[in-house]
């Protein structure tokens, strides 16, 4: 247990540092890519962009520039961002972790909750009409383009059916936090909980009864069956308990990867200031210290998410346990 | 069991496994409907040209005052806006006559309609060349890692492992900044900056993982298995090897990806041209259409319904005909759909 522990923490280190080679070497090594360039501006003259490379030590060694980089993040904690001069990179970036969390962790109870019942009810009237509704449905989230559901929601929500009574507790886009005014954070998020959990609904749905109709074929479905147990306690007690692994890895995944800053999309169509737009702001203005910490908050979520997952493996398949 | 071996004994010859495979797709209703759905697709948005020739107008090229008939007046693609100080000026709306602004026009006074088959062009093309890159780099590595392993394989497994920790669209974005201004030079190959390859290889890179993974897991057992050892012990050069023996194993894997594979970039380059680091103007997607529509949202939302409604179409055509590929070739994978 101890030594698989640490070799998780390994690899932890291993992608961590990987990913943020990565985003080095995206930023500086891409043939064409000059960050000098990007941040002096247009038609700057040789001598300003002479000057904005020594200022903010471009001239130096790869190797040096990235030392530095990893010390400021991980020992000082006093990067400052490279577009506002002075202006701290690890608190901006925490500051924006509770939008991002809020966002994501109410996403996700709707998700599972609605996958799951989609999920059970669709395999438990396999084949029949009640089935192929669901999984039509299902498809039809998973198609859909998150930023553009988002746009259409706020199209009804915001303008068209605004002054209805179905729409009219629905405030303006932005962000109000939970100690302050609980009841505006919960509406405000409403929409965006709903738009983010479309796609995974669909998709955690479909998977869940893939995975159910196949458990349903193995050989404890049948011990289970000739020991004259009701369909309904084979079907929640033994077949979706097997099929809930497929269905906790993705959510190990897609969890890690939305905290990460994933879910920038929906930030980006409902303003609200989390790590995704935060990022997505960054990139825009090549500001890498603010790149460079989110990724690698980011890469941290879905590595731990995996490592979370494993454990779980245990917890819920037995046949895990023993191999 | 007993029927089908019954229908066995009585066809003299079997048919070959592609034969069966697509027999199993032709009686697959939804996935030959979804099959056909996505073939209009392509074929309306092939008539792009032609409808643009036909109607008259330019759909990259502002035309702020131009004048249209309809019902036998005269009414002007962008009205004055009749509030506030009479500065801004709203497009027109749809008309539903075809070739007459259909759908009315954008914030620059194109035809909306010619700019969605345009459109369509560009998120088709881009999607399927960047399906072609994906499978290809996910060949290479899979087949390599898999079939020649040790240290070989530890260091591609490695690298898959960062990019799959990587948010698909962290790096996709990433990459987007950095050479959508520059473009990219790797010295033999020059790609201009608004070039639609920029968005191609970007998408087909991010993605590579997602294949490469279940290919390499693949192509593992079957290095273990006899024919491939005994292909080996004969002392059949390894590149024979994997050509002949181990890719056609692999092919039907490939061929269930095509069409899941496409639905996801067409997704992902959506959003990509949303946040404007995808395609560049003034050449259109249905991503760009869509956050053209952005500003005239509440004021024209068909400029951003349409686009989004051609995703939804066209994705979820490529989604079932991915189900019935997968039903039809490789029942038991666990290719699945709709990864994000």
């Amino acid at each position: 247990m101890l030594l698989a522990l640490l070799q998780r923490l390994g690899q932890m280190v291993f992608v961590m540092f990987g990913i943020s080679m990565l985003v080095f070497l995206i930023f500086f090594a891409t043939p064409g890519a000059d960050p000098a360039a990007r941040i002096a501006g247009r038609n700057a003259t040789p001598e300003v962009l002479e000057a904005v490379r020594k200022s903010f030590g471009f001239d130096q060694p790869f190797y040096v520039q990235y030392l530095t980089m990893m010390k400021k993040i991980f020992i000082t904690g006093d990067l400052t961002s490279f577009v506002n001069r002075g202006w701290k990179v690890v608190p901006a970036v925490m500051d924006t972790v509770p939008v991002t969390l809020s966002l994501v962790m109410g996403a996700a109870v709707l998700w599972v909750v609605f996958s799951l019942i989609i999920g059970i009810v669709a395999a438990a009237t396999r084949g029949s009409w009640i089935d192929k509704t669901l999984m039509v449905l299902g498809l039809i989230g998973i198609s859909m383009p998150v930023y553009w559901l988002g746009e259409m929601l706020n199209l009804i929500t915001q303008s068209r059916y605004h002054d209805t009574w179905m729409f009219s507790w629905v405030p303006p886009l932005g962000y109000k936090n939970f100690s302050d005014d609980p009841k505006g954070w919960f509406l405000t998020l409403v929409i965006p909980w709903i738009t983010l959990s479309i796609l995974y609904i669909g998709l955690y749905g479909r998977v869940l009864r893939a995975a159910i109709v196949e458990s349903l074929q193995e050989d404890y479905i049948r011990t289970a069956r000739a020991k004259g147990l009701s369909e309904a306690r084979i079907l929640l007690r033994h077949a979706l308990r097997t099929s809930l692994v497929a269905f906790v890895t993705l959510f190990g995944l897609d969890f890690g990867a939305l905290v990460g800053g994933s879910a920038l999309l929906t930030e980006v169509v409902f303003g609200l200031q989390g790590v995704g737009k935060l990022t997505y702001d960054a990139l825009l203005n090549l500001d890498l210290p603010i790149i460079m910490t989110t990724v690698l908050y980011a890469s941290f979520f879905v590595v731990m998410a995996n490592a979370v997952v494993d454990i779980l493996y245990m917890l819920i398949d037995p046949r895990v346990r023993t191999a | 069991m007993s029927a089908v071996s019954d229908t066995l004994d009585a066809t003299p010859k079997s048919r070959g496994p592609w034969a069966t495979a697509l027999r199993r797709l032709l009686r697959d209703r939804a996935a030959v409907a979804a099959l056909i759905l996505f073939l209009m697709v392509v074929i309306l948005c092939l008539l792009a040209p032609a409808y643009a020739q036909w109607t008259g107008t330019d759909p990259f090229k502002s035309t702020l005052d131009a004048v249209i008939k309809l019902n036998g007046q005269d009414v002007p693609v962008m009205e004055q806006s009749t509030e506030g100080l009479g500065l801004g000026y709203t497009p027109i709306g749809p008309t539903w006559q075809i070739g007459n602004y259909f759908l009315g026009a954008d914030n620059q006074g194109r035809d909306v309609m010619a700019r969605l088959l345009f459109g369509g062009l560009n998120s088709l093309f881009i999607a399927g060349m960047a399906t072609v890159v994906t499978l290809f780099f996910a060949t290479l590595i899979g087949l390599t890692a898999g079939f020649f392993g040790g240290i070989i394989d530890t260091l591609l497994s490695r690298f898959l492992d960062i990019l799959w920790a990587f948010p698909v669209y962290l790096l996709a974005i990433s990459l987007s900044i950095v050479l959508i201004t520059q473009g990219l030079d790797l010295g033999l190959i020059t790609i201009e900056s608004g070039s639609l390859w920029l968005p191609i290889f970007i998408i087909g890179v991010v993605y590579v993982p997602y294949v490469a993974r279940p290919v390499r897991g693949q192509v593992l057992a079957l290095r273990e298995s006899e024919f491939v050892l005994a292909a080996v012990g004969l002392g059949v050069p390894s590149h024979r090897i994997l050509l002949r023996d181990i890719l056609p194993n692999v092919s039907t894997t490939l061929i269930v990806f095509v069409p899941i594979m496409m639905a996801l970039n067409m997704i992902t380059e959506s959003a990509l041209s949303f946040l404007s680091i995808g395609v560049q103007p003034p050449d259109a997607s249905w991503g760009t259409i869509i956050q053209d529509g952005q500003t005239l949202l509440y004021t024209r939302p068909v400029v951003a319904l349409a686009p989004g409604i051609a995703i939804v179409i066209t994705v979820l055509a490529l989604n079932v005909l991915g189900d019935g590929l997968r039903d039809a070739l490789d029942p038991r994978s666990k290719i699945r759909i709709g990864r994000s």
